[in-house]
């Protein structure tokens, strides 16, 4: 993979987003992908200058995330959309679609998670 | 007598009205074209509106989700009576390349009646415009039959 | 002063797809915007556990009709990077003919929209009468109009011939001399610019700060686009981002106008620079494990796509980030302190592709 990777956990999440912000860091977006039975990897892309960074962080699914929608305002829509897609929560979302920016009410599987196969249709 | 005069003009003149109900935007601009100079869909008295309300023919592109079904049922119950519904792509009529997704529930039959079926990804404009005629047709079979 | 909360969208006749909009407006001023989003959204990325990853290309072009030749160089490259296929020289040049012409089309499609969404209707249909000529382009070269589909792993599947090439070019010329015979209505039109400049202003801290991405970005005066990148074909191509200060409606309406007008001199440069050669490359075997991370510029702005592979012919993950996704954001921050009769021109300068979006 392109660019630089540096691994954060939990707790350093928001001081080493704050500090890629203060270094003029754009950020790009975030990827998540299933790590092991019930964990998540999410990896923070950032840009400057067309140079990439990553930070890599890999969580369990039922505790809090830190979020950094305070830090970056723009990581809201991503971090809404994780919490649609993987079922998880976010702790100091700006502005929480409580898993409603997607989808609806009737929907009640969680797409992402890798033991929840779509069918092939006739 | 005005009555009469009424009925022939909604079925020489009919309204269309466009959702575009999930779909991948291929099939929403070639709808656009048909209005544009190329394709011209006016010259056949075929005017594009905004409002269900003023709406006799109902084109849908895309498949419909979770979200979007109840907004469709919406407006074709806006609609006033007689209508037809137009489908067009592949998505409208059976859910396309997205039947399988887990947000998708499949063609635009699944939530309301569908008069004609356009085939395509995306439908050509000569399709559509085809697909328009044979709806002013069955438009104008209800129109005939409403009273 | 009383607050009243008024409804945009999900059908909305300026929107061509359905998006909504919650917006807080004391007297005809906004105060503030909430987006509702999901009206589009099919989940896509999943179909990679049932589509090997020769079949998502098809599906990749479907995340949206009008980039979907970008989309899928995008969705190429990645794998391409991931198995290690050495892309002919031809297919990459080939592959920034389409995906300029693909541009081409899409600013003017656009164009044509922002006209019709101060109501200025003739505009409209002059953009739009324009934009048939590429779409000839599409038809006669790959067979079809909008998802062209000439994509496959490895490079593609249509070649241009000498007599293609001679037509493509004169073509280019009478939509360039088309174009710019209306450069003057909707750059210095009096009711144009009554509409666009100094509305929805973004400045250009907010921008970057926001993340925007593509023409919103470059209307802010932040000279960012990834074909700066060189990826595939741009690296055999002179090509320097076009870019505007002012950070308002009619900057960002005069970056898509003057990058039609470069996308046309990309495609003659492209055209000039074709080498020959093979227009595939023979791909064996399924992608191993490992991960890769890709950008391209589409039309819109800089695209994502982040993709995992686990040595089976199914893809482990597929995440794709679109352009209209990062300019989301920097809407909800132009839209306070507007009138409310200009939601609609403000929504419409970002581009919006909700297709992409919501994937
Ligand atoms: S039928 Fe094809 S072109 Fe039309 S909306 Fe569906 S995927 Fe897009």
């Amino acid at each position: 993979m392109i660019g630089k990777v540096i691994d954060v956990t939990v707790d350093n999440v928001v001081g080493e987003v704050m500090k890629m912000k203060n270094d003029g860091h754009r950020l790009v977006t975030f990827s998540t992908y299933q790590e092991g039975e019930d964990g998540l990897g999410i990896l923070y892309h950032f840009d400057k200058e067309l140079e990439t960074t990553h930070l890599r962080m890999t969580v369990k699914r039922d505790a809090p995330i830190p979020s950094v929608s305070g830090v970056y305002f723009a990581a809201l829509l991503v971090e809404n959309e994780i919490r649609d897609q993987w079922d998880v929560k976010f702790d100091g979302l700006v502005l929480d679609f409580n898993r409603s920016l997607y989808l609806d009410p009737e929907v009640t599987q969680v797409p992402l998670v890798s033991n929840v196969k779509i069918e092939p249709k006739k | 007598m005005f009555g009469s005069f009424i009925k022939k003009s909604r079925a020489k003149s009919p309204w269309i009205i466009h959702f575009d109900c999930g779909s991948c935007n291929g099939c929403d601009i070639e709808v656009l074209a048909c209005l544009t100079p190329l394709y011209d869909v006016e010259r056949f008295g075929v005017v594009n509106v905004g409002n269900p309300k003023h709406a006799d023919v109902l084109l849908v592109t895309g498949t419909v989700n979770h979200r979007n079904k109840k907004v469709l049922k919406n407006i074709y119950d806006q609609m006033p009576e007689p209508k037809a519904v137009i489908a067009i792509g592949a998505c409208g009529n059976t859910g396309g390349v997205f039947r399988e997704a887990y947000n998708v529930v499949g063609g635009v039959d699944q939530v309301i009646p569908v008069d004609v079926y356009v085939p395509g990804c995306p439908a050509k404009p000569e399709a559509i415009i085809d697909g328009v005629v044979v709806g002013l047709g069955k438009f104008a079979q209800k129109v005939e039959e409403a009273d | 002063m009383a607050t009243t909360v008024i409804p945009f969208g999900p059908q909305h006749p300026v929107l061509p797809e359905p998006v909504h909009l919650t917006l807080k407006v004391e007297d005809e001023i906004v105060k503030e915007a909430i987006p509702a989003l999901g009206y589009v959204h099919r989940g896509l990325e999943k179909l990679a556990d049932i589509r090997d990853y020769h079949q998502m290309i098809q599906v990749c072009e479907r995340v949206c009709g009008i980039c979907s030749m970008i989309h899928a160089v995008c969705y190429s490259q990645a794998i391409e990077e991931l198995m290690g296929v050495e892309v002919p020289k031809r297919a990459q040049v080939l592959r920034v003919i389409w995906s300029e012409l693909h541009r081409t089309h899409s600013h003017l499609l656009w164009l044509g929209l922002f006209a019709d969404a101060f109501g200025f209707e003739s505009l409209f249909m002059q953009f739009w009468k324009i934009r048939e000529r590429i779409m000839d382009i599409n038809e006669a070269t790959t067979g079809s109009r909008v998802i062209v589909s000439v994509n496959v792993i490895g490079g593609v599947r249509a070649d241009l011939s000498p007599e293609q090439i001679r037509w493509i070019l004169s073509e280019v010329d009478i939509v360039e001399k088309e174009v710019r015979a209306l450069q003057d209505t909707i750059m210095n039109d009096y009711t144009v610019k009554a509409r666009t400049v100094g509305v929805g202003v973004l400045s250009k801290e907010n921008a970057y700060l926001l993340g925007a991405a593509g023409p919103t970005l470059r209307g802010s005066g932040v000279a960012q686009d990834m074909r700066m990148l060189g990826y595939g074909g741009y690296s055999e191509i002179d090509f320097e981002p076009v870019v505007e200060t002012s950070g308002d409606c009619w900057a960002r309406s005069t970056v898509r106008f003057r990058e039609t007008l470069q996308s046309m001199d990309l495609v003659r440069q492209a055209i000039a620079k074709l080498p020959e050669g093979e227009l595939a490359a023979k791909v064996k075997g399924n992608p191993p494990e490992g991960e890769v991370y890709t950008r391209v510029e589409q039309p819109r702005g800089e695209c994502v796509y982040y993709i995992k592979g686990n040595g089976t012919k199914h893809l482990d993950r597929l995440r794709i980030r679109t352009p209209t996704f990062a300019n989301i954001p920097p809407l909800l921050a132009m839209l306070p302190g507007c009138e409310l009769a200009d939601v609609p021109v403000i929504v419409l300068s970002i581009d919006p592709c909700i297709s992409c979006t919501e994937r």
